[in-house]
């Protein structure tokens, strides 16, 4: 199928769940990810059982700070 | 209120412009802009709503120029190191226009004196670089139901969203929580590219000034993530989360409290 991940077209197998595509992502850093499938914020908790659909289109959104910890 | 001649022709390319206008240009005069952090992105900011016209800037930093700011922090010149951050971006300001009232706070935002400050402010831009601030100005802002733009810049990245409390999807509708502590590196490990500051500042200073005159599309359920290396710009369309821990539903924040610091503070830059 094909899903879409930050703005950009990827090919990817069935049943694919978003950890998974974390991983095929090569997403270094989790913990540091927000995941958005069509506008909706997934829970943490639902990254193991959520499975993505063709035409999906996901976003990865990082933690991003600044300069310094404060 | 009016404006004088030296206004007019000061004002004149802005005054020009049908969106903006002689009203519009006294309605910037009579706004008020809290800029948290004289640091990167406030420094851009700062400098181009003075030169603008905005009436009051009102800026919060508790820190002194060190030389490795100069980099991308321009409202700091080399002279000023050492100084503190607020007078120095006060001198600035005040020098580029006199029109700006400028409100000084040498001071940490907490818990406890942020709800007075951004009270009485119409715009706040957060331009501070740890995770504690943001989500604190996220919370507040929702509480005292202010407007304000939030930006995180990072190596060759910068992103940045509107948030108009209550109406539209804030920082907690995005991530709930502060990241475990050392998991995200900061600009001093990891480095940031100083022009970066400059746009990301400055696109702020851009939702202040729409957001004050009342034009254009605000940069609302949306995250803008910028890539300076592959000179990309990327919207994220972002609904608002009905499981967010301040402005959904059934909502679990319901005061203001300081998050907590990572435990491996790094040293400040």
């Amino acid at each position: 199928m094909n899903i879409v991940v930050n703005g950009e077209q990827v090919n990817c197998d069935d049943d694919l769940t978003v950890s998974k595509l974390l991983i095929e992502q090569k997403v270094k850093m989790p913990e540091m990810v927000s995941v958005e499938i069509n506008g909706k914020i997934l829970k943490r908790t639902e990254f193991e059982q959520t499975l993505l659909k063709d035409d999906d289109k996901v976003e990865f959104l990082y933690f991003m700070g600044g300069g310094r910890w404060a | 209120m009016g404006l004088n001649e030296q206004q007019i022709e000061r004002y004149s390319r802005q005054i020009i412009l049908e969106e903006v206008g002689g009203t519009g240009q006294e309605k910037l005069l009579c706004s008020k802009v809290l800029i948290v952090g004289a640091g990167g992105l406030g420094a851009p900011a700062g400098l181009y709503l003075a030169a603008a016209g905005v009436g009051t800037i009102g800026i919060v930093d508790s820190d002194k120029v060190d030389l490795s700011n100069l980099q991308r922090q321009i409202i700091h010149h080399t002279g000023d190191v050492g100084t503190e951050k607020v007078d120095s971006a006060k001198a600035k300001i005040q020098a580029i226009n006199p029109d700006v009232t400028v409100q000084t706070y040498q001071s940490r935002l907490t818990a406890e004196n942020i709800s007075e400050i951004i009270r009485q402010y119409d715009f706040v831009i957060d331009g501070t670089d740890n995770f504690a601030s943001k989500f604190l100005i996220n919370d507040a802002c929702y509480f005292e139901k202010k407007a304000f733009s939030h930006a995180g810049i990072l190596r060759f990245d910068g992103q940045l969203i509107t948030v108009l409390p209550g109406e539209t999807t804030c920082y907690r509708c995005i991530f709930r929580s502060p990241p475990p502590a050392g998991v995200v590196p900061s600009c001093s490990e990891a480095g940031v590219l100083g022009v970066l500051a400059g746009v990301i500042g400055l696109l702020q200073a851009t939702e202040a000034m729409k957001y004050l005159l009342g034009i254009g599309e605000l940069l609302t359920n949306t995250l803008l993530v910028y890539n300076a290396l592959e000179m990309e710009f990327y919207k994220a369309k972002l609904d608002r989360n009905p499981d967010c821990p301040l402005c959904g539903s059934s909502p679990t924040i319901t005061e203001l409290k300081d998050e907590q610091q990572p435990v491996c503070d790094l040293k400040e830059d």
